[in-house]
């Protein structure tokens, strides 16, 4: 930056792009060329700023002025005012929506303020092979603080008082857990690491363990001090080798430094950690599963009680707890449980994870507090729905998880006003669907994960979840009756009550909640053998608009059955009996005239 | 490396390493250290970041630029992978997203060279546990 004196940065993602911001850049650099400042004034396209409902945006630099909504002809007014004059062009600030001021410093706005990275604290920071990294970022402090200064019960105690839940899904207070762990009287604990992550759609603990494997580490040689283990074994599936290659330089590492193996930091405390491969099975992910798995065994689930805290690995106490809950110890013991408690809701305390994908401009890892809601992580951090398209719903929870919508949206995310609103929080997994995702197929996509997942040992999982399929097949083809949504609710039900596991307890959880909340489209595939969102492919018809149709040809060059005849300039006609409802005229044609019902 | 023997001793290290991490950082020189970062997650692997990154190794050095490339996590914006965070001495970080081969050619002849930046900047958009 020593060349030019100011920099005016405008956004050039998706939504910004659709509202003319690309008009905007260009009469910016027409304006500061004209005004002979090029040599002063850089002007440049950024990606998105995700904050997309107010876009576009333009920022400057040095002085952090942060304009919202600004139109192509606004250029004019940046240059002549803020550039030449040093005055901030009052009605482009962003106003605060709560507080009614308006806001000129984007540091000051509340909007970055919304992400808050605990557990991803390192990930993008720290070069995840070298472990002096890892040491000069507050890195094996908290390790060291424990073993030093504390007891195992005052150590275990820190962890209760900060209210960290589980990060797996079921949301178990992980102190709570340590404590019945430490309680228990045995000759030999383990402490587990389950890094099996299965929900379609997720992937922070993959990237944690790629990002940042150490702070698992020491958080698992921890909990091994605070409930009395000196072995570790980290539950990882076999398909994420990425992670497993660092996660073992990592494990090297530390022990070359003597944080792990014997006498830990001179403190007479021992404790190592192994690596199970697990071969990427949903229910794996389950905690008795899991540590079937482990031994070698199928990974079945078995009834709890026993809880793996008092009969678990080789039936010795073992404490389970996922990847994100783990990455989240180190810095509890470093800035304390108060500060941590001190972040979330009442009943869910510190951030959450999320892995943003599906029709959403910003697809990616994203960490808020508790309590943040859904309208402000898909509009706001996510920057909103791809191409335009209207918000429909979005998935949490993944297969045990369910679809909330429109009216879900100011919902603030936590644990339990999540599965109050008929979802969950999973593993934190976040699909996003636009107006074009028809909620039948969506319940059938899950089904069939879970008919593929369903480990078959349980009737009601076994045998339920197929028929579930099938039921939701009937209905997407257009041969569903009332008969069979009734059907459906019913055995969704029975599936709930009597599964062994929680695979089989959630499993029917993407129906009902559909059903819950798109009641009309099942109507309208039952009732009118039609699908609003125009997917199921056996319920639409590919027609076309005569008075739109100019004969191009281009619907007939490209359909791959030659099932549309006409002439030249021409209007043309889709042969229904032959058509295979590829969709491949709909997207050739630009002039509109075929119509999809 | 010797063991760390006791938790004054990770203490020192600490230290040490946090001061030798900020001399990089704050270096007398202008022209001294330009660290890259190149964020190699599944996600930015795929999308070419191992090519950035041997670009950025080889071309750096070949144009007579003192800089240290490494390679790190996920940083949240898998839409715009690969991502690369570049700071230069003296100077918040900035991070460029869809970084090709000809973009990084671009960063380094126009940003980490002359300092003027460059297309395709991606906005900071979280906080970080030490603001808190």
């Amino acid at each position: 930056m020593s060349k030019y004196k100011m920099h005016l940065l405008v956004c050039g993602g998706t939504g910004c792009h659709a509202s003319a911001s690309n008009q905007l850049l260009e009469n910016l650099k027409k304006e500061v060329a004209d005004k002979d400042l090029s040599g002063e004034v850089q002007v440049i396209s950024t990606g998105c700023f995700g904050f997309c409902e107010k876009g576009p945006i333009v920022k400057t630099i040095p002085d952090n002025t942060f304009y919202t909504e600004v139109k192509p002809e606004d250029a004019t007014d940046i240059v002549a005012e803020h550039v030449i004059k040093g005055r901030q062009v009052k009605r482009l600030l962003y106003k605060d929506p709560v507080r009614k001021e308006v806001i000129s410093d984007s540091k000051d706005m509340g909007f970055y303020k919304k992400q808050l990275r605990i557990a991803l604290r390192n990930c993008g920071f720290i070069n995840p092979e070298n472990i002096d990294e890892y040491i000069a970022a507050d890195g094996y402090n908290a390790l060291g603080k424990v073993l030093t200064e504390m007891t195992p019960e005052e150590a275990t105690k820190v962890v209760i008082d900060s209210g960290l839940r589980g990060r797996g899904g079921g949301g178990f207070p992980a102190g709570v857990k340590w404590d019945i762990a430490r309680k228990v009287e045995s000759d030999q604990k383990y402490v587990v690491c389950n890094a099996d992550e299965g929900d379609p759609g997720a992937f922070m603990d993959r990237s944690i363990l790629e990002g940042d494997p150490h702070s698992v580490i020491e958080a698992m040689a921890i909990n091994g001090y605070c409930i009395g283990a000196d072995k570790g074994l980290v539950y990882i599936r076999a398909e994420y080798p990425l992670a497993i290659e660092r996660l073992k330089i990592a494990l090297d590492q530390a022990r070359e430094y003597g944080l792990l193996g014997e006498d830990i930091l001179g403190t007479g405390f021992n404790f190592e950690i192994e690596i199970r491969y697990g071969a990427g099975a949903f229910v794996c992910g389950e905690e008795t599963a899991l540590i079937h798995s482990m031994e070698g065994h199928r990974g079945e689930p078995t009834f709890k009680p026993p809880f793996p805290a008092q009969s678990g690995y080789l039936g010795k106490p073992t404490n389970v707890n996922n990847v994100e809950t783990f990455a989240n110890i180190p810095v509890i013991y470093n800035k304390g449980a108060e500060w941590f408690a001190s972040i979330g809701t009442e009943k869910s305390k510190g951030t959450k994870v999320f892995a943003l994908a599906g029709k959403i401009n910003n697809v990616g890892l994203i960490e808020v507090p508790m309590g943040t809601t859904l309208r402000e992580v898909i509009f706001e951090i996510g920057g909103g729905i791809k191409d335009g398209k209207k918000f429909k719903a979005v998935q949490t929870g993944g297969p045990s998880g369910g679809c909330l919508t429109e009216k879900h949206l100011d919902t603030p995310i936590d644990f339990d006003t999540l599965i109050a609103s008929g979802s969950m929080m999973g593993s934190g997994g976040m699909i996003v669907m636009d107006e074009d995702d028809c909620m039948v197929s969506v319940a059938r996509f899950y089904l069939d994960f879970t008919v593929e997942e369903s480990c078959g040992k349980c009737t009601p999982c076994r045998v339920g979840n197929k028929r579930l399929y099938e039921l939701l097949d009937v209905i997407s083809k257009g041969n569903g009756t009332h008969a069979e949504l009734d059907k459906l609710r019913n055995l969704s039900e029975v599936i709930k009550d009597t599964s062994l596991c929680g695979l089989g307890q959630t499993s029917p959880n993407p129906v009902l909640s559909t059903m819950d909340n798109f009641w009309d489209e099942y109507l309208s595939h039952v009732e009118d053998k039609m699908c609003p969102a125009g997917q199921c492919k056996e319920l639409i018809r590919y027609e076309v608009v005569e008075e739109n149709c100019v004969g191009c040809t281009a619907c007939a060059r490209n359909c791959p059955v030659n099932c549309i005849s006409g002439e030249r300039k021409e209007i043309h006609f889709i042969d229904q009996s032959l058509c295979i409802k590829c969709g491949a005229c709909f997207e050739k044609c630009k002039f509109n005239a075929i119509s999809v019902s | 490396m010797a063991k760390v023997k006791s938790l004054a001793d990770l203490k020192k290290m600490k230290e040490q390493l946090q001061s030798s991490i900020s001399l990089r950082e704050k270096s007398e020189h202008p022209e001294g250290m330009v660290q890259v970062k190149v964020a190699m997650a599944t996600c930015g692997i795929a999308s070419g970041a191992k090519d950035v990154m041997e670009f950025f190794t080889g071309n750096l050095e070949k144009r007579n630029v003192e800089a240290i490339v490494t390679q790190t996590g996920c940083m949240g914006y898998c839409y715009a992978e690969p991502t690369i965070e570049v700071r230069l001495p003296g100077q918040d970080p900035v991070v460029y997203g869809f970084v090709d081969v000809k973009k990084a050619d671009e960063i380094i002849e126009k940003y980490i060279k002359q300092g003027e930046l460059v297309d395709g900047i991606i906005p900071v958009n979280y906080e970080t546990i030490d603001k808190k």
